[in-house]
């Protein structure tokens, strides 16, 4: 979680992580982003954490990572941890200037980049998932996992795709988080009752599968449902 | 062993979700019957949805934690259904919990959480961290105990429980005030005011500045209150405050608590809190030659 006193305190993914230091990435979005990009070098933030569950490393399989927006940060760090793992990299955005981590993912070894953009500016004009499930049928191998971080609309076409093609799976399951360590109950999903910010975001498919609410709503600050 | 009848309730153990842990929704409560809980209690629930203060809204160290949530919730309408959801996932009792910022508002709550299909009705009068808000927290105040509970009492269709606070000098007496007022039991103790600050920053942790502290350095004080209400007054409590093991759990029913609350366990132990706290009693119940708590209970006095 990240803090910036007097303003808010809000989870963000590890983007970065060389075992000194680390990074996040941040989209600009409300008050503690807005506030996060006007600081400066040298400037303090308050950092508490890890919390959470991470994705599986496994690198005796072929991973297909498929990332929207700034799921391309906690998926581009996996995709550096694992030595020797075959991967292919989805990458969708709006258009080619919102684009993340292009050149990064391109260094890494054994790592294929398959770029979609809605508008057709860069790579393939369409959605990730379009990708994903022709990978799946042309491509044949016996340990293949799929990991999935960004829009949970997109997150839950993947389900679907690991469903149709019998695949383990991990998604991220990203829901209003208060404490970050499983005492307010902001973030726990319908019908299990478990916690997002303890036993998540990164669930396995069996997990996602039961949770009635993914794709269907989340909750505001209130406990309110709202739909997606 | 652990078996415990509560108002002509029966409950599998004693030990009952305190408010505001992990109670947002029913499907995360009833959760907390599958990890070992005997009950529960719902997070607060006003008149009107709240979002609550900004994080940090609290934080632990092994010693004390701290909160000022700031009482979200998504007001009563919304959160029957949760309730309703709940009570269709477990047979465990259920109670709901309510505060308001006046008397009146009081009972227009509790009139319409009733309408839920709740066991007992708890009344929080005694959070330390919306005062500024709503005034003086009413827990303070023999006179405001005694007008709430009147009107609560004769909205309620279940048995009503009044919440009190550690911050008032005189609990024994708000406690005989709440008895002779018509509560039908009550539960001490809600978090002691308190703060911690950030000495990075220099400035207060939680974004209120102040908050409630629970856990393990309230076990003590809650003790405390509990032994002096139980002198006090006859109907029976949930002790609430700080426990974390079977130990402290039997402390509590010596004091005189009949059933006990916890939250901040979880913070601590995470979902093996209940089943530890639990399993702890038995093992001294076993060693100590204890067959029911009843032959324990209050004993300390
Ligand atoms: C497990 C987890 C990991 C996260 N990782 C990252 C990360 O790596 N990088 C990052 O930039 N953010 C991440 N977030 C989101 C982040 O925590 C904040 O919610 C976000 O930065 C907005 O904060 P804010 O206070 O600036 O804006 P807010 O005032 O909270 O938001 C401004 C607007 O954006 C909308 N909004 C907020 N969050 C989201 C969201 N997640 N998706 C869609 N709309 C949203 C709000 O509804 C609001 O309309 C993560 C969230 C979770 C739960
Ligand atoms: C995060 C948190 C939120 C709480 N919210 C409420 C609440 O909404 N209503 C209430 O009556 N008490 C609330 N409390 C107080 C607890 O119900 C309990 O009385 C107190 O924490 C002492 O018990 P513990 O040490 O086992 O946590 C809250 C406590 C915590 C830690
Ligand atoms: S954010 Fe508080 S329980 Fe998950």
């Amino acid at each position: 979680m990240l803090w910036i006193p007097d303003v808010d305190q809000k989870p963000f993914s590890i983007s970065f992580d060389d075992g000194k230091t680390f990074g996040l990435t941040v989209f600009k979005r409300g008050p503690l982003t807005e506030k996060l990009f006007e600081l400066n070098l040298g400037d303090r933030v308050g950092i508490t954490g890890p919390f959470g569950t991470s994705y599986s490393i496994k690198p005796d399989y072929h991973y297909y990572m498929v990332a929207g927006g700034y799921g391309a940060a906690p998926l581009g760090n996996l995709a550096e941890r694992i030595n020797g793992a075959k991967i292919d990299f989805i990458v969708g955005a709006r258009s080619h200037d919102l684009l993340l981590f292009e050149d990064r993912l391109k260094k890494i070894p054994n790592l294929n980049l398959h770029i979609t953009t809605d508008d057709g500016s860069a790579g393939t004009k369409g959605r990730v998932t379009d990708v994903l499930e022709k990978l799946l049928e042309n491509q044949n191998d016996d340990k293949r996992i799929l990991v999935t971080c960004g829009p949970e609309l997109m997150q839950t076409a993947v389900l679907a795709l690991a469903n149709k093609y019998d695949t383990k799976c991990e998604v991220s399951v990203e829901r209003h988080m208060k404490c970050g360590f499983g005492v307010c109950g902001q973030c726990v999903v319908d019908d299990l009752g478990i916690c997002t910010c303890m036993d998540g975001p990164v669930m396995s498919r069996t997990i996602a599968n039961q949770i009635f609410e993914l794709g269907k709503y989340h909750r505001d600050k209130t406990g309110n449902i709202i739909k997606f | 062993m652990l078996n415990t009848t509560f108002l002509n309730k029966q409950f599998k153990n004693p030990i009952v979700l305190a408010s505001g842990i992990l109670g947002v929704t029913g499907a995360g409560l009833a959760n907390i019957i599958k990890i070992g809980a005997g009950g529960v209690t719902t997070k607060s629930i006003s008149l009107e949805p709240r979002e609550g203060h900004k994080n940090p809204v609290m934080m632990g160290n092994d010693h004390f934690f701290l909160n000022a949530v700031g009482l979200s919730n998504p007001g009563i309408e919304n959160a029957l259904p949760e309730i309703a959801k709940l009570r269709s996932l477990t047979d465990a009792p259920i109670i709901g919990s309510i505060f308001a910022g006046t008397a009146e508002e009081f009972g227009v709550v509790a009139e319409k959480i009733c309408t839920g299909p709740i066991d007992f009705l708890e009344v929080d009068i005694s959070c330390p961290n919306v005062g500024a808000e709503f005034g003086r927290p009413f827990a303070y105040s023999t006179e405001a105990v005694e007008t709430i509970t009147k009107i609560v009492k004769t909205k309620s269709t279940v048995p009503v429980i009044m919440k009190l606070s550690p911050n008032a000098w005189n609990i024994a007496e708000i406690a005989k005030a709440a008895e002779s007022a018509g509560a039908d039991a009550i539960t001490a103790i809600n978090t002691a005011a308190g703060m911690m600050i950030d000495i990075e920053s220099r400035q207060p942790v939680l974004s209120n500045k102040v908050g409630g502290v629970s856990g393990p350095a309230l076990f003590p004080i809650a003790l405390k209150c509990v032994y002096d209400i139980y002198k006090a007054v006859k109907i029976p409590i949930i002790g609430t405050g700080g426990i974390t093991t079977g130990r402290d759990g039997i402390a509590m029913i010596m004091a005189g608590a009949t059933l006990l609350g916890v939250g901040s366990a979880m913070y601590y132990n995470k979902g093996t809190c209940f089943s530890k706290i639990t399993a702890e009693m038995e093992e001294f119940m076993k060693a100590e030659n204890i067959t029911s708590l009843e032959e324990i209970r209050g004993t300390a006095h």
